[in-house]
């Protein structure tokens, strides 16, 4: 500990901290605009100087360690008069554009202002003027605004990975910008938004559409990937306007993927707004008691053991829990949520989380990744990996299709060649993870969602065990599932997985194939294969016009993840809730009472009338639901199937980051962002 | 004045050879393995007792600086950088050492390395220097050759490696924390401090960095014994100083002279004199172009050392002495000094990158009588709002000049804003 004086209050504070961290400790808040707590130091803003005695000149509070016998003095005539300074020679190039600026509000320079700034201006000189910068479809620039605090280019070059930000020019010239005009391949870029303390970098989709003091907010989480991440959902009247990242350090910290923070404009488009039965071919309005009578008629032509269900990505807990419980009432064993066919062993849970957790990831030493591209699989995660890359010494292997993901790895094979030579111990990286301390794994989808994916799973977990990542005495499990589906984790602590004799995806989608199965119930289940649903009676319940509701015989209209108060477990086990913005449009209802309807009709009623009983049941089915935010560590145990394994490559489930769900689907945004980095469409200086 | 035989720089003009011959001849590479023989300590108390200070304008105490050094070599390398970015305007003196007498800055360098554990120097010369650059390279290379540098520098055992380095131009990378980003090939802007580069310097080691002047004279004085430069010059201004002096005097030159010299004499001795007569001054400017100017009625007075100068407001810099005669627009003249800053502005830090540009072009208004009187009080305030609050020197730099001329020359400032006026009235 060092000890200090700041305004003549002596204080305590750990080594290494800055001036402005051990103010703020006393809470004394010393302005500041290039400095961030998770970004390296700057300390060009010269915003937040203090006077320190025996030092002839003020110093930069951010980037002077604290040391002891230092004095410190923030509020004298002297520091006013720095700030009112600075803050003069930020304002007499910046723009007086507030009232068109959609940072206005919320902006650091205007508030900052209204503390340091004078009423006018004594500057008699034209105000420099700066070509905005093309940086893609999602950041809008209007760099006049720029006041070069450079947490931009901090952020692409050391959070993201991708060092395409800079400054050219010098003195007044200087610009910030990537020089070569083209949109940043980085799918963290929505952050810049942001971290930008003024209009610089604004966000482009959301851009005058709102004024922050217009809009509510409810704190939420993301289902766009199987992350997490905390949100902020605004809105305004029925309408989500933007999506912002909440701080969550077990999570996300503060960063949310371009996904995350740009799909949203999908919720308004395609959206299944009134039940619809499907009439000579054709899907025709209907009411809801018609819909229910539609399915009624359906499931009573059908032998219960012809009724199967499949629960898509974006499913919640809720609606999970009574379509398990329905079909149980029903008397059919077939239900999955693994839409995908992923292999996965739902009898363990240690067996299908990501057991590290994404904080302890900074914990690790070495890491191998197994059929997974978390780049593109979990953007936010992948930033964790990068975080604990950079702090060095953190050796990491891939097993895999290589790719960028913006810290280095030693390649090891696309396929389970390259896990065999670890796991006999002739390879190099195989020494490495047995000889370090706390090592992991994250074996990803595109090795388990396969038909050997059990003997994947088995494969992998020997590895583990044989290269010591799981190790109960310090509490380290470095077993790590990457899943890619939002609903995943949570349906298989559900258990919503093939009963007795039941059939799991792949067998249901055969069963409807060759008309063993009559009637299929899909929960938002989009990603599968339609075809193969040949002539069965299918239920469709969900939020988007997509590739299910197309096939569907009935349409249940439900609610997206901003419309409900619905729980969800993350890749980790982490149970979260997300919280209703808005109401569904028109007749969509929330996913679980729209089950306990139909239950009725079908004169099997569910025995839970409201949210709190939906919810206790969850807890009698697995009491994991109990420990909401909380990612429970889960005992180890034998999972996966020995069995044969083959030699094809693995290959992510992602190939597309920008859709990869009805949401993302239905989104403008997303789609200019698959044209621009998936098709590599984009339009340079040099085209027309 | 300084005795010829005192004199460090006996090729400052170029009559001679800057080769290795030439260099032997007039005494360069003598007894090096002696000094060597030395240690570290040793020769950093001797360069501390000799009192000599940076050349490079700050004036800090070489063998102090050296000393800051880490004791032990750990795992990371130290590093001696040469400084050899001369931008100052006004200043040509480190461009002769280069072309006169290379093989000093080669000696200098190499037993600065030895005394803070560097086995590696990196001479960082601006780009415009050129041909200068050549002829260093000659001399590394016949320094390479003659085994003087190496594996096994001059036969002590030590090894060493010389390397040269072209800039970009750019005035910035003068800075020692921004000549360190540049010579790793970033964009040259200054870092901030602490941490000093005597602990993360260059590649993030420990890094000494000095000017080719400070450097140059080292084996001198450690031939000749500490006492001896101590002797010379003044108390806390020892030695021997190359000035660059230019501007309106009969002979502009560099010269070598004793710390302490009255500007007068050194004017009249070597340059000289001022063009029409002593009494034909107006201003100089005695430290390169950041150092505040001088009136002749201090200029008739005063000595140039760091402290006499310091005493006046002003700075001994870089000692470039530029002289301006009564025919001098001195307005005009800072105004031009305002332009260069602002363009040479890295732009990073705030107060400089906004500053210099408010401060310039208030400064132009100033040279054409467009301004309120009331403006000459902003000019200043601004410059008082840069002064000490950016990451670099540069912004004092930038506001010193103008400080200076306010200080100065106020009622000629007045004088043009009156006759201006008058002018429009009367168009009017």
């Amino acid at each position: 500990m060092v000890t200090l004086t700041i305004n003549d209050n002596e204080i305590e504070v750990p080594h290494g901290r800055s001036v402005l961290q051990a103010c703020e400790q006393v809470g004394i808040e010393i302005p500041r605009f290039c400095y961030h707590e998770r970004l390296s130091i700057a300390g060009n803003c010269r915003m937040c100087l203090v006077e320190m005695e025996r030092s002839p000149k003020p110093v930069a509070s951010c980037a002077m360690p604290v040391a002891d016998g230092m004095v410190i003095h923030t509020n004298t005539p002297a520091v006013q008069k720095m700030r009112k300074g600075v803050m003069e020679f930020l304002l007499i190039n910046h723009p007086l554009d507030c009232p068109i600026c959609d940072q206005g509000g919320e902006c650091d320079l205007q508030d900052q202002a209204m503390g340091y700034g004078f009423d006018r201006s004594r500057y008699e000189g034209n105000k420099r003027a700066v070509e905005d910068k093309y940086m893609g479809p999602l950041i809008k620039t209007m760099m006049t605004r720029c006041i070069h605090c450079t947490r931009c280019i901090r952020f692409a070059t050391e959070v993201a990975g991708v060092p395409e930000l800079g400054a050219t020019g010098r003195g007044e010239e200087m610009e910030v910008g990537t020089y070569v005009g083209k949109a940043l391949s980085s799918e963290l870029s929505g952050n810049m938004i942001d971290l930008c303390p003024v209009g610089a970098l604004t966000s482009g989709p959301y851009a005058f559409t709102a004024r922050s003091w217009e809009l509510k907010n409810v704190e939420s989480i993301d289902i766009l990937d199987a992350v997490g991440s905390n949100i902020r959902v605004d809105y305004r009247g029925p309408e989500v306007m933007r999506v912002l990242p909440r701080l969550n350090e077990e999570v996300n910290e503060e960063w949310i993927s371009d996904k995350s923070r740009f799909a949203y404009d999908g919720l308004k488009r395609q959206r299944l707004d009134q039940p619809y039965v499907r009439h000579e071919g054709k899907l025709q309005p209907a009411s809801w008691p018609e819909a229910f009578e539609a399915v009624a008629a359906a499931l009573k032509g059908a032998d219960t053991d012809a009724v199967a269900a499949i629960a898509g990505d974006l499913a919640d807990c809720e609606a999970m829990t009574a379509l398990k419980d329905l079909m149980t009432a029903i008397g059919s064993p077939h239900l999955d949520c693994r839409q995908d066919g992923a292999q996965l062993d739902p009898s363990v849970r240690a067996g299908y989380i990501f057991n590290t957790t994404i904080a302890k990831i900074e914990q690790a030493n070495a890491c191998l990744l197994i059929g997974t591209n978390p780049r593109r699989e979990a953007a936010v995660l992948n930033a964790r990996l990068r975080k604990r890359s950079v702090m060095g010494e953190f050796p990491v292997g891939l097993i895999g299709p290589r790719a960028d993901l913006t810290y280095d790895y030693e390649y090891l094979g696309d396929n389970v060649s390259g896990l065999a030579k670890i796991a006999a111990g002739r390879h190099g990286f195989s020494k490495v993870l047995k000889n370090v301390e706390r090592s992991m794994l994250i074996v990803g989808q595109g090795a388990l969602a396969r038909d050997d994916g059990a003997a994947i799973l088995a494969f992998v977990r020997r590895v583990a065990e044989s290269r010591g990542m799981i190790n109960k005495s310090q509490g380290w499990n470095g077993f790590n599932v990457l899943h890619t589906a939002a609903a995943r984790v949570g349906g298989l602590d559900l258990q919503f997985v093939p009963g007795k004799g039941g059939l799991d995806t792949n067998g249901i989608l055969d069963g409807a194939s060759s008309g063993r199965i009559k009637v299929v119930y899909l929960l938002g289940a989009d990603e599968i294969n339609t075809e193969r649903l040949g002539d069965a009676f299918v239920i469709y319940q969900g939020h988007h016009g997509d590739a299910g509701a197309h096939r569907a015989d009935v349409i249940l209209p439900g609610a997206a993840y901003t419309e409900k108060n619905a729980t969800y477990v993350n890749t980790e086990g982490r149970v979260q809730l997300a919280r209703l913005a808005v109401f569904p449009p028109g007749k969509a209802r929330a996913d679980w009472t729209i089950l306990r309807a139909l239950s009725d009709v079908l004169g099997k009623t569910l025995p839970y009338d409201n949210l709190r009983q939906v919810r206790a049941r969850m807890v009698e089915i697995n009491a994991n639901f109990m420990n909401v935010d909380e990612a429970m560590a889960a005992p180890w145990g034998e999972f996966g199937e020995a069995g044969e394994v083959s030699n094809q490559a693995f290959t992510s489930p992602v190939e597309n980051f920008y859709m990869t769900d009805p949401i993302s689907r239905a989104s403008a945004t997303m789609a200019k962002c698959k044209d621009i980095f998936v098709n590599g469409s984009e339009k340079t200086g040099t085209d027309g | 004045m300084l005795e010829d035989k005192d004199r460090i720089f006996t090729n400052i003009y170029g009559l001679e050879d800057p080769g290795l011959a030439g260099a032997k001849n007039r005494g360069d590479w003598d007894t090096t393995k002696k000094i060597l023989k030395l240690g570290r300590e040793e020769i950093i108390t001797q360069i501390k007792a000799s009192g000599l200070r940076g050349r490079g304008g700050a004036g800090f105490s070489t063998g102090m600086k050296w000393s800051f050094m880490p004791k032990e070599v750990g795992v990371r390398p130290h590093y001696l950088v040469i400084n050899g970015d001369e931008g100052e305007p006004g200043t040509c003196k480190d461009r002769e050492i280069f072309r006169g007498d290379p093989h000093k800055l080669i000696e200098g360098a190499l037993i600065a390395s030895f005394a803070i554990g560097a086995n590696t120097a990196y001479c960082y010369i601006r780009g415009e220097f050129y041909r200068e650059a050549e002829v260093l390279q000659r001399a590394v290379d016949e320094a390479y050759e003659a085994g003087l540098i190496g594996p096994d520098a001059c036969g002590s055992g030590y090894s060493f490696d010389f390397f040269v380095h072209l800039g970009a131009g750019a005035y910035i990378c003068g800075e020692e924390s921004a000549l360190i980003e540049s010579l790793e090939g970033k964009k040259g802007q200054p870092r901030l401090k602490p941490p000093f580069p005597a602990n993360v310097g260059l590649y993030g080691c420990p890094t000494t960095v000095n000017n080719v002047e400070s450097l140059a004279v080292v084996p001198e004085i450690l031939r000749r014994g500490s006492q001896w430069f101590a002797d010379l010059g003044k108390p806390h201004s020892t030695g021997t100083k190359l000035f660059s002096i230019s501007g309106h005097v009969n002979q502009p030159c560099t010269v070598e002279e004793e710390l302490g010299i009255p500007l007068k004499e050194l004017i009249a001795t070597h340059a000289g004199g001022v063009r029409g007569g002593w009494d034909n001054l107006q201003a100089v400017i005695p430290g390169g172009a950041s150092v505040p100017l001088l009136t002749k009625s201090i200029c008739d007075t005063i000595h140039m050392d760091f402290d006499s100068l310091k005493e006046v407001q002003s700075g001994l810099g870089t000692a470039a002495v530029m002289v301006m005669d009564t025919t001098t627009d001195v307005i005009r003249a800072i105004t031009r000094l305002s332009a260069f800053y602002k363009h040479e502005s890295c732009g990073q830090c705030t107060p400089c990158r906004e500053g210099t540009g408010w401060m310039w072009r208030m400064m132009e208004r100033m040279v054409s009588g467009e301004a309120d009187v009331e403006q000459i009080d902003l000019l200043e305030e601004v410059s008082r709002q840069v002064e000490g609050h950016t990451i670099c020197a540069l912004g004092d730099a930038a506001a010193w000049p103008i400080q200076g001329l306010i200080r100065h020359f106020r009622p000629e400032i007045e004088q043009r804003i009156a006759d201006r006026k008058a002018r429009d009235t009367k168009a009017a």
